[in-house]
């Protein structure tokens, strides 16, 4: 069955055209619904007015974006001044979500390599493997790293019982507690699509460059790297973009002086000190930031592929 | 083959064993400087490992490898002169055509425009200068082809190693590509190992040919002494067709066997070393050393009859049967229809052979 059929003039009519758009409907639904329509009252909400128990009054301002970027004197009379307390808590999201990003790159990639160059037949084993500790809530694995990370904690017994350190090394609520629990909430999703660019790599070419003198590093650098630079993009995506939003690793390990953007934003919509538009202003600044950068790279990609084939 | 020419490679009691595995049996071989060299065989018969044990890929798990007389069966591949064009070529997709050919080069320790003069020259020999731009992707299968050839010959390797790298190409073009690759290998004078399964292939272009079967050199040599004096029944049924005819040695006199068929018939022919009275072996006969006749040239003509002929371009090869005995196939060029007649099914014909033409095998 074709789908078709020819009438006397000998024209193919597509019977099915009309069918084929109702079926599409269900994505065009679920696109609408879950991701344009929830942007759409955000973006609604961010130009409307607080209320003062949370929620909002129905007036439309720039009130939030301009508390956002603004100082204007705690009584809103003086002269403008760039407010740099939220700007810096956007600045450390970004350095924090990178440096999370960076140590991924560096454990997952080698990782991934490694199950890559498994026979085949034990691939599917250390994949599933790699995802068994993910099973388990986000909250927990996060509250379980902070006990993990303490003073008094099993790494400082370690490390001061094999002689390494004297005392307690401290890092539970600073920059680098985050950044380890940014990078272990989210290192499945920098091994995974490297892990398949990796499988898919051909890996003659390897033999082929070791062939014409290159060593290992070169190799590596040269051959191996350009050809699964798609995986580690994509990895570096999936990695960055929800640490830059996280809220549970820098509330749990980071404390009071590490908020990121994710924090602030949650703040907003709990309890009475809460103010719904200027967290729907934030939220969209940090989707417009991630969508600029996502678009950077798809473009730097597409330039990529374009010399590829 | 002068005993005085130059050893390229000399393979020694190599042996790759994976596991339980015998991979290769205790090779020996010698490869002259500037010799177009085959590997021929079946899937699976070791020749594309023991070529991967002279690029460095494979180790070696019992023997030595020498290069121009020093061992490299411990070296990495990439400290060894010897280049390889992979079977699927494993071109840098990233890279343009140019910047695969020179990368060789650079690795060596050119500076990039050092390196990148000697790729266009490379790729001048293989007539792809006008491409040299452009992404492997952009090119056909036989352009890609040559920017392997070229690169593994821009470093001025000591030794080029061939792994079937004319499989993936259509017919025609494979033939073309085996001529230029003769001619390429006489151009530069860099000795050539080329692994292929096609024997039609082996024998147009090499040298010598090593016929290699289970892990084992079946028989070495130059490609007419191969295809014309095969040592065994594998060599014989490998290379070319022929009629395998068993046989039981009879008498030997003189140098000339006389050998018994299946059905009572007699056929004499030259004794070999390793075959004796009253052993049971094959003999071959190429269907092109026989011919037809409707009437009776010698006592030793067998009558057979015509059973179909198949026409196959160039040649007509007809089946006859025996009645009792083996079934023979008789080669007869199209261009000699005028003096050697085509019978028709049914027809009873004698077939004929000049002494020589059949060649007793060693088991």
């Amino acid at each position: 069955m074709t789908g078709g059929e020819t009438n006397d003039d000998g024209v193919t009519t597509d019977t099915y055209a009309e069918t084929r758009h109702w079926l599409l409907l269900p994505a065009w639904a679920t696109l609408g619904i879950f991701v344009l329509l929830p942007v759409f009252i955000m973006l609604i909400y961010s130009f409307l007015t607080k209320e003062f128990r949370g929620g909002v009054v129905w007036e439309f301002n720039l009130a939030a974006y301009d508390q956002f970027f603004f100082d204007r004197g705690l009584f809103g009379d003086e002269p403008a001044k760039i407010e740099w307390t939220y700007i810096s808590i956007f600045w450390r999201s970004i350095w924090q979500a990178g440096a999370a990003t960076l140590m991924s790159l560096l454990i997952g990639f080698p990782t991934a390599y490694f199950i890559a160059t498994q026979p085949e037949k034990s691939r599917p084993i250390w994949v599933f493997l790699i995802t068994i500790p993910y099973w388990v809530n986000l909250l927990i694995r996060t509250v379980s790293m902070k006990f993990l990370l303490r003073d008094e904690g099993p790494l400082n017994d370690f490390l001061m019982n094999f002689g390494l350190i004297d005392s307690p090394f401290h890092i539970i609520n600073t920059n680098l507690a985050v950044q380890l629990g940014l990078f272990y909430s989210y290192l499945p999703f920098m091994v995974l699509p490297i892990y398949a660019a990796v499988e898919r790599y051909n890996f003659t070419m390897s033999e082929a460059a070791a062939d014409l003198y290159a060593n290992k590093l070169t190799t590596l650098r040269r051959i191996l790297l350009p050809a699964v630079k798609p995986g580690v993009i994509a990895g570096c995506i999936l990695v960055f973009v929800p640490s830059m939003g996280s809220f549970l690793a820098p509330d749990l390990l980071g404390g009071a002086k590490n908020f990121m953007i994710g924090s602030l934003i949650e703040e907003q919509f709990k309890g009475n000190a809460g103010n719904w538009p200027f967290g729907a202003a934030a939220s969209m600044i940090l989707l417009t930031m991630v969508l600029i950068i996502l678009i950077l790279v798809a473009r730097h990609q597409a330039n990529y592929v374009k010399g590829a084939s | 083959m002068s005993e005085s020419r130059k050893i390229a490679i000399e393979v020694r009691d190599a042996v790759k064993r994976y596991g339980d595995f015998t991979a290769l049996k205790k090779i020996s071989l010698s490869i002259y400087d500037n010799e177009f060299f085959t590997l021929l065989g079946p899937s699976g018969c070791g020749k594309t490992t023991l070529l991967r044990m002279i690029g460095g890929f494979e180790d070696v798990t019992e023997g030595d490898i020498f290069l121009y007389g020093d061992e490299i069966a411990a070296l990495p591949p990439n400290k060894r002169p010897v280049n390889t064009v992979f079977q699927n070529y494993a071109l840098f997709p990233h890279m343009t055509v140019l910047e695969n050919v020179a990368f060789g080069v650079e690795m060596r320790g050119s500076s990039k425009p050092e390196a990148e003069t000697r790729a266009s020259e490379v790729l001048e020999l293989v007539q792809l200068s006008q491409f040299s731009g452009r992404k492997p992707s952009q090119l056909s299968g036989g352009q890609q082809q040559r920017v392997a050839l070229a690169r593994a010959l821009a470093p001025k390797p000591k030794l080029l190693l061939l792994d079937e790298p004319l499989s993936a190409l259509d017919r025609k073009l494979r033939k073309t590509m085996q001529l230029e690759l003769k001619h390429l290998q006489r151009e530069t004078g860099i000795t050539f190992i080329f692994v292929t399964h096609d024997q039609e292939e082996a024998l147009t272009m090499s040298d010598r040919i090593a016929v290699m079967s289970s892990g084992e050199v079946q028989q070495l040599g130059e490609a007419r002494d191969i295809y014309e004096r095969p040592h065994n029944k594998f060599v014989a049924d490998f290379i070319g067709e022929t009629n395998l005819l068993e046989i039981s040695v009879h008498a030997i006199n003189d140098g000339l066997a006389t050998c018994h068929l299946v059905g009572g018939h007699i056929l004499t022919c030259p004794a070999v070393d390793g075959v004796s009275v009253g052993n049971k072996v094959h003999l071959s006969v190429r269907p092109e050393r026989l011919f037809i006749t409707d009437q009776p040239t010698n006592a030793e003509g067998f009558k057979g009859k015509v059973l179909e002929n198949i026409f196959v371009g160039t040649d007509i090869s007809t089946l006859i049967d025996l009645g009792e005995g083996p079934g023979f196939t008789v080669r007869t060029s199209n261009s000699e229809r005028g003096n050697k007649r085509i019978f028709e099914p049914g027809s009873e014909v004698y077939i004929n052979m000049e002494l020589g033409a059949a060649r007793l095998l060693v088991d």
